[in-house]
């Protein structure tokens, strides 16, 4: 009998010690040792590893977890104004029911045919992203948004032919980590500064950068610092007029109210689907997509999968399957576009029913309501003694800058001070961007009323007296 | 009434099928699926509409294209599209060879979705959510155990994230040694595909070693391909054939002699938990996938989660950042200078660390030895039972036991009736069961590729074991049938020649009515 408790588990079958002797007897082993007769004795685990003494009851184990969990304190339990680059929505209860039944929660990987609607609820929500972003082909969900600018900046690479792109100054510095380490073997980096009084990227100083070995100009809409980026036409015309792709990072969750990026010349649009109906998941809930004209070049270069509908031999029945799979590294292996594997098919299913719930109207009144309510907490920050919101003029989304120099205290003062009033305050910015002193970048939600607004302006009032 | 009468093996199964309509085609103007919370009056009076005062050339003119539906309609929709769709709930999924398509308990899914876990932002203060940290500081530290490593960090997105990070710290490290000419990854076939792709992206040229003739890893072959361009060996152990490479000791110390690291793909790690560790092979660096080994759903494809373990001489090129924990205080460390820096937003999957975190509690080390004993048990049970069945084989090592997974051929029945594995696995659908034949390029012909792991009874195996029975039946004396199916699935058979012909292929709605010519309705 193997090594272990002496009960069956109730994951496990089989761990009924008479059933494992029938199998046993079956392919005549003596015990389960035979099995392992391949891996050599100085290989082997001396009896058992060091592990917490189990919780075999749910009730033992609820008990351990939730206990553990109830250390946190979450972002319905304060007011919260956290973004940069994980987003607190509201998240249609639909959402959860979906992605909660065990039928899609549990599949993994089959063929179109025991999983047909696996298959059309990707394309679905292909099809719903390609409505917003005005786009014929976008990707089954990568891992995250940082994957989908890493792997647009390759694909752009290779599109050209070149070997060195250009991002902002203004961008998430974990996103620019994980982008310079995938860029690193063979493409070089810099990026173009931003206007001081605007929060724009720096026109001027990018077409001074461009050159014929620019493969790509990346810069996102909203950017890091919460700005729309005004001139992203212009942006997107000095990057085709030094022969390079436009690839621009968007928050979906804009594009109910602001144009999408193919509309002003973008080649490619990358970013995240979190803020699509998933939760925060304390930064566990993330999606990539990219999205481009249904150009074969482009096509060729994805490395994730793309579902494509067909018929089937039944007239009027939709059938569904891989699009040009023999890019893939599945059909390659080294030789196919860098690598896919298991990313994030399930929020990508749930991207698309938060799209179908929403509807050209809910997207456009969430664009609408929020730009309100940022308008409105700008407004009312800039007005507190000592505050200075640096890119007031531009246009915003959800995000803006709060510089606090003018009140002596440091951003991590700040936040600390506005804990204690049960407010989670914003990022601080101060080591990532020196150039805007000690700041934070605050995030509205639809889920804020007017009286949590007016909350943390007086807290804040409170606070850098 | 009289007893009913037995049931007949294989069961009689049929997929649903709603012939369900692409959502947009639902659509009726002005339906609305959720509301959304006005923005106060005096807020809107104060900052006027922001939204329509973009300029032109941000300002969205035409809106999105979206369907309108009211609530029930998409629930209605999506909740039959999940029934046309097999997952682990509903099948012994074994024929997924390679997913370790176990069960994932129903208690986790619960825990993962307390929300006190779902609604934390990343960015709190450590404060406020020691909770969190000490699941994923307890979880490295079991993984550590598990693999034998030094330090693990639980921040790839899923097994491939997971490789590609192994290989960037291989990169940093050699980096750091001043060893930047050394170039090249050496990695198997019989390892999965992205060891070879993510070893590509990071710039390494990669030499793919075949198997011997008994289908072990081929340590001449090693021997030969080593120089001091190594940078690396990227492997699987066992292989996706189900044999474990009793000389694998020695692979790596053929590496590490000559200056290269060695990286271990733990992919197939279920049948040998507690049993064999990274460690005392020699490895500096292995990685499981949580979404196989522990548990976590599957999700149609994601999301998993990547764990990565490194020996302590690899531990200062970890992603940034590592949880710390000072005096029962933890902390986020991103204080790392030699750090590969980040390789995903954030920390990592983390409703999935939960899951894993909840799993291997469930369990213990007894638990985990019995999981890999059971599962070894079960697939050697089942590979008995298949070898049974015409026409099928266990191609290498003949007569050997296997440890998690077989990699079986269908050659002899191909040769015999013209059915291939391909068929064979549009088949299986009607059938309510999942079968994989192999990753390419096919090095075993017609292959067919099974895991049953831990989470089946033996009857279950029986079952899966009944239907290739019956198909191989249906091969020898009525192959039309199999060729072509599917017959009870939720559709026929779809015609493959638009997905490769860029007029015809239609990867969204929109493309597809353009393409063919339609209106929007």
């Amino acid at each position: 009998m193997p090594a272990g408790e002496p009960g069956a588990h109730p994951y496990i079958p089989n761990s009924v010690p008479e059933v494992q002797q029938e199998m046993l007897r079956a392919v005549g082993a003596a015990s389960v040792e035979e099995f392992y007769a391949d891996i050599p004795r100085e290989l082997r685990v001396e009896g058992l590893l060091h592990l917490p003494a189990p919780l075999l009851s749910e009730a033992e184990l609820t008990r351990h977890v939730e206990g553990l969990l109830a250390r946190n304190t979450s972002t319905r339990d304060a007011l919260s104004f956290l973004g940069a680059g994980c987003y607190q929505h509201q998240v249609p209860a639909v959402c959860d029911e979906i992605n909660g039944r065990g039928e899609f929660l549990t599949a993994y990987a089959g063929e179109p045919y025991e999983d047909h609607g696996r298959f059309q609820a990707l394309f679905e929500y292909q099809s719903l992203m390609g409505e917003l972003l005005d786009a014929d082909v976008v990707n089954v969900p990568n891992y995250d948004g940082f994957q989908a600018a890493a792997t647009a900046l390759r694909m752009a690479c290779r599109l050209t032919g070149r070997e060195a792109v250009l991002l902002p100054e203004q961008l998430d510095p974990d996103k620019l980590s994980m982008v310079r380490n995938y860029l690193r073997p063979d493409v070089s980096m810099a990026q173009v500064p931003f206007l001081p009084e605007s929060g724009l990227l720096d026109p001027d100083a990018l077409r001074a950068m461009l050159s014929d070995r620019v493969a790509a100009v990346y810069f996102e809409n909203p950017g890091y610092l919460g700005v729309l980026e005004t001139g992203a036409e212009g942006l997107a015309a000095a990057a085709h007029s030094a022969g390079a792709l436009a690839v621009v990072g968007v928050n979906p969750l804009s594009l109910g109210v602001v144009r999408p990026p193919a509309q002003y010349g973008a080649d490619l649009a990358c970013g995240d689907i979190q803020s699509l109906g998933i939760h925060q998941h304390y930064g566990g809930g993330h999606g990539g997509f990219i999205a481009s004209a249904d150009d074969p070049r482009f096509v060729m270069e994805f490395p994730s999968r793309l579902f494509g509908i067909a018929p089937t031999i039944v007239e009027g029945e939709y059938g569904f399957g891989d699009v040009a799979y023999e890019r893939t590294s599945f059909a390659r292996r080294e030789e196919g576009k860098e690598w896919v594997g298991t990313a994030a098919g399930l929020w990508g299913i749930t991207a698309g029913v938060y799209l179908a719930l929403m509807g050209p109207q809910g997207m456009k009144e969430i664009g609408e309501g929020l730009m309100q309510r940022c308008r409105y907490l700008m407004g009312r920050v800039a007005a507190i003694p000592g505050l200075r919101v640096p890119f007031a003029a531009t246009p915003h989304f959800t995000e803006f800058v709060v510089t606090l120099d003018g009140t002596g205290r440091t951003a991590a003062q700040v936040n600390r001070a506005l804990l204690e009033r049960g407010i989670f305050g914003g990022k601080d910015l101060s080591a990532d961007f020196p150039s805007l002193g000690q700041s934070l970048l605050l995030c509205v939600s639809e889920v804020h009323t007017g009286e949590d607004l007016d909350r943390l302006v007086d807290a804040l009032r409170e606070v850098v007296r | 009434m009289k007893p009913i009468g037995p049931k007949p093996r294989p069961r009689r199964f049929h997929q649903a099928s709603w012939d369900e309509p692409v959502i947009f085609e639902l659509s009726r103007p002005g339906q609305r699926g959720v509301l959304l919370p006005p923005v106060e009056a005096e807020i809107e009076r104060e900052v006027g509409h922001p939204a329509r005062e973009l300029p032109g050339t941000l300002r969205r003119t035409t809106p999105p294209a979206l369907p309108e539906l009211s609530q029930n309609q998409v629930l209605r929709h999506y909740a039959r599209l999940s029934q046309e769709t097999l997952g682990v709930d509903l099948n012994p999924d074994i024929g997924q060879g390679t997913c370790t398509m176990k069960y994932s308990p129903k208690v986790n899914e619960q825990l993962a979705r307390n929300p006190r876990l779902t609604e934390l932002h990343p960015l709190q203060d450590e404060a406020t959510v020691q909770g969190i940290l000490e699941v994923m500081h307890r979880l490295e530290a079991m993984l550590g155990e598990i693999s034998g490593m030094d330090r693990v960090t639980l921040q790839p997105g899923a097994g491939s994230a997971a490789i590609y990070a192994n290989v960037c710290m291989i990169r940093a490290c050699q980096a750091a040694r001043g060893q930047g000419e050394r170039d090249e990854v050496i990695t198997t076939i019989f390892s999965h595909p992205s060891n070879a792709a993510a070893a590509r992206v990071a710039g390494y040229r990669v030499i793919t070693l075949y198997p011997d003739a008994d289908g072990y890893p081929d340590l001449e072959a090693l021997k030969a391909a080593v120089s001091p361009r190594t940078a690396g060996l990227l492997i699987t152990n066992p292989e996706d054939t189900g044999i474990f490479n009793p000389r694998i000791a020695e692979f790596v110390r053929v590496v590490h002699e000559a200056g290269g690291l060695c990286s271990y793909d733990q992919a197939n790690a279920n049948g040998i938990l507690g049993i064999t560790r990274a460690r005392e092979a020699g490895f500096d660096l292995c990685h499981f996938n949580l979404h196989k080994t522990f548990s976590t759903p599957h999700g149609c494809g994601g999301p998993g989660a990547g764990a990565c373990g490194v020996t302590a001489e690899l531990a200062p090129f970890l992603p940034v950042p590592t949880v710390e924990c000072d005096d029962g205080r933890y902390r986020l460390d991103y204080e790392r200078p030699q750090s590969i820096g980040k390789v995903r937003p954030f920390y990592g999957v983390t409703p999935n660390l939960l899951r894993a975190y909840a799993w291997i509690m469930s369990l213990g080390a007894a638990g985990l030895r019995r999981v890999a004993e059971i599962a070894v048990l079960n697939n050697n049970y089942l590979l008995h039972q298949v070898l049974q069945i015409r026409g099928v084989s266990a191609p290498y090592a003949a007569g050997k036991r296997r440890i998690e997974q077989v990699r079986y051929s269908w050659e002899q029945l191909a040769r015999d009736t013209g059915v291939r594995s391909e068929d064979l696995e549009i088949r299986v659908a009607d059938y309510g069961m999942h079968y994989w034949t192999s990753h390419h390029p096919f090095v075993v012909p017609e292959p067919m590729t099974l895991e049953p792991t831990e989470s089946y009874s033996r009857a279950d195996l029986d079952d899966y074991a009944a239907v290739l029975r019956q198909i191989s039946d249906e091969a020898y004396s009525r192959p039309e049938v199999v060729t072509t199916a599917p017959h009870r699935s939720t559709v026929h058979r779809t015609r493959q020649e638009s997905f490769d012909d860029p007029d015809q292929w239609a990867v969204t709605w929109r493309a597809y009515l353009r393409k063919t010519g339609q209106d929007r309705g």
